[in-house]
């Protein structure tokens, strides 16, 4: 089953009178509990592909369909339901909330998505426990390494169950040994969950990883 | 919402400094517009006070010609046998006291001095008159068989140049238009508070003022003092239908009532402007927070928090800086008012002693009321969240692919 489907998509950006085609005609379909690497060099699109899976952004032309829905011309707030309820994200700077715990950074998405405190507390729980966390439930951003921060920004990813975790350079700014940790627990979830991810990526550290590598060059998929 | 409550409170801490001073402008025009308002309804109740204690009292009976700008000593124009009125009166339950009253217009001449006074003729023996007895400084107050003793203010004591035991001659003319002089010895000197009062009043026995005015057994008013001032319009009800004019209180005070109200509407634009200014700083800390937190905000709207509820986080926090701006006012014009209220501000000469005007006391006594404090604060609230509402706005419409790359 096809958890994302891009058909002939584009995105052109425009700063002032110059026009930047980040994407050129992407045609990709990701399929259920995938573990797929978008692969290629700075400035080939695929950090805009990812976005535009996310529901962060809208193609210039083309579709993309997310779960099952067609998210082209969604508006702002629509696309913000889609993300909220299917859609995880990892990103390469973690991206924690700094006022909020390691516990209520997780809670978040499932406060959104009107959980009951029984249910958010089970959750967020299990998300701990499954990262590996539980001990550092209540410390902030702050009070934890890069590695830790990356693995509470990934149970929160997983925290609504959504049907795709989008990670971008989700190991730029850990060392190896973090690196490899998080590249692990991102396979084991995928293997024991069956939520499919998609990464951005240019380090063959967390390529070796992947089970399937979409190459992009100048805005187009030259290789899968 | 609570999660966006503790995000506000945590935000708004990530600055200590620069929320505290914040709310700190708040504060600072929430404090001076307590203190002003304070103010205002100081010297207004001060000087409805003043008023009833040495002016209107609660209630008046006059003839129904009276005109007490032109202090007429006709007959026609005076009530007849007013002792027995002022007994009438008296007996009423509502009444505290009731007395007669002559007024005149005279002069004092002490050596080459001379001073245009109100004269006015009391009853020394009644209670409506303790409050002179109250403000005496030196001497001894009036005796009802004194033919020679008179009462004058401290001010006027120290522009003539005289005191207790002083003589001088008044002269004041009649009921059938003479004008006569009298020799008078200070008997006592007094003070109301009021420079204005103090310099252009004195008081005589009221059977020598009837006497030397020629008005016999005639008084120009019956002063009513009630228990409780609200009474007025009933005891004005109980006395209508006889051959006098009533009136209460608030028809003799209707200059300080249109004061009141016509500060009070000038007020209201002070107030906005005040508060408008110290807005401005607010919204300036959350203009820069959002600018901060842009990232961060991309975060919130990729895991899935709509506009609506981005705007709702930023307005909490500027609710939050109202709230803190208000207990820093409370401080702050709370120190002001009470500074105020116990030593007063002096203001000097500003009342009027003629009759009909404004009796302002020298000193401003500040006196916040709980309707001041609540409007007031309830105003100082709602403009810090209107200040929020721009910054909380642009917070919202923030496209998530920008804001995550910071723009």
């Amino acid at each position: 089953m096809e958890v994302t489907k891009i058909e002939n998509v584009t995105r052109v950006y425009k700063i002032g009178t110059v026009e930047t085609r980040a994407l050129r005609g992407v045609n990709l379909t990701i399929e259920n509990g995938e573990f797929t690497a978008l692969v290629g060099p700075s400035g080939s699109g695929k950090t805009t592909l990812l976005q535009l899976i996310g529901c962060l952004d809208q193609p210039s032309s083309g579709s993309v369909w997310v779960d099952g829905k067609d998210v082209t011309r969604l508006n702002r707030d629509q696309r913000a339901d889609m993300r909220k309820g299917h859609i995880g994200f990892i990103f390469q700077f973690f991206a924690l909330i700094p006022t909020l715990t390691a516990y209520e950074n997780i809670e978040m998405p499932l406060l959104l998505n009107g959980h009951s405190p029984a249910e958010r507390r089970e959750r967020v729980t299990e998300l701990l426990k499954a990262v590996d966390l539980t001990e550092r439930a209540n410390n902030r951003p702050d009070q934890m390494s890069g590695g830790q921060q990356q693995r509470v920004a990934i149970a929160r990813a997983l925290a609504t169950r959504p049907a795709l975790i989008l990670a971008d350079e989700p190991t730029a700014n850990l060392d190896t040994q973090n690196g490899e940790q998080v590249m692990e627990i991102m396979t084991r979830l995928n293997k024991e969950t069956g939520v499919t991810f998609v990464f951005a990526t240019h380090d063959p550290r967390v390529i070796k990883y992947a089970r399937r590598v979409v190459t992009l060059r100048d805005g187009l998929i030259v290789s899968e | 919402m609570i999660q966006l409550i503790t995000m506000a409170f945590r935000d708004l801490a990530r600055n200590k400094r620069r929320s505290f001073f914040s709310a700190l402008a708040l504060g600072m025009g929430l404090g001076v517009l307590l203190t002003v308002a304070a103010f205002i309804n100081g010297e207004m109740s001060g000087a409805l006070d003043t008023s009833l204690r040495f002016e209107s009292g609660h209630l008046q009976v006059r003839a129904e010609n009276y005109d007490i700008n032109k202090t007429s000593l006709a007959w026609k124009d005076l009530i007849e046998n007013p002792a027995d009125l002022a007994s009438k009166i008296a007996s009423l339950a509502p009444v505290q006291a009731a007395t007669a009253r002559l007024f005149a217009s005279g002069i004092v001449a002490s050596g080459n001095d001379t001073r245009g006074v109100r004269i006015i003729g009391i009853d020394p023996a009644s209670p409506a008159n303790d409050m002179y007895k109250k403000g005496m400084l030196r001497g001894e107050f009036l005796t009802t068989d004194d033919h020679e003793g008179i009462l004058i203010g401290e001010a006027l004591a120290k522009k003539l140049g005289l005191d207790v035991g002083s003589s001088f001659t008044l002269l004041t003319n009649t009921s059938n238009g003479d004008v006569i002089e009298q020799p008078f010895t200070v008997r006592g000197i007094f003070s109301t508070g009021i420079t204005g009062y103090d310099l252009g009043t004195v008081f005589l026995p009221l059977t020598k003022a009837q006497a030397i005015t020629g008005t016999n057994n005639h008084a120009s008013t019956i002063f009513v003092l009630l228990h409780d001032k609200n009474q007025a319009d009933a005891v004005k009800a109980a006395l209508t239908g006889s051959q006098y004019k009533i009136l209460t209180w608030m028809d003799m005070n209707q200059l300080l009532t249109q004061t009141e109200n016509m500060a009070n509407s000038f007020m209201v634009i002070f107030y906005l402007i005040i508060l408008g200014i110290t807005g401005t700083v607010i919204t300036n800390t959350l203009v820069m927070t959002v600018y901060e937190r842009t990232r961060e905000i991309g975060i919130l709207s990729a895991i899935g928090m709509k506009s609506w509820r981005i705007m709702i986080m930023f307005l909490t926090e500027s609710f939050a800086l109202g709230l803190g701006g208000i207990l820093l006012g409370y401080v702050i014009g709370g120190a002001m008012v009470w500074y105020f209220s116990t030593y007063g501000y002096y203001i000097g000469n500003m009342g009027l002693s003629a009759s009909g005007g404004l009796l302002l006391q020298d000193t401003i006594y500040a006196q916040l009321t709980m309707p001041d404090t609540i409007k007031l604060s309830i105003v100082a609230l709602i403009v810090a969240v209107l200040a929020g509402l721009n910054p909380a706005f642009m917070a919202s419409r923030m496209e998530p692919v920008d804001a995550l790359r910071g723009k």
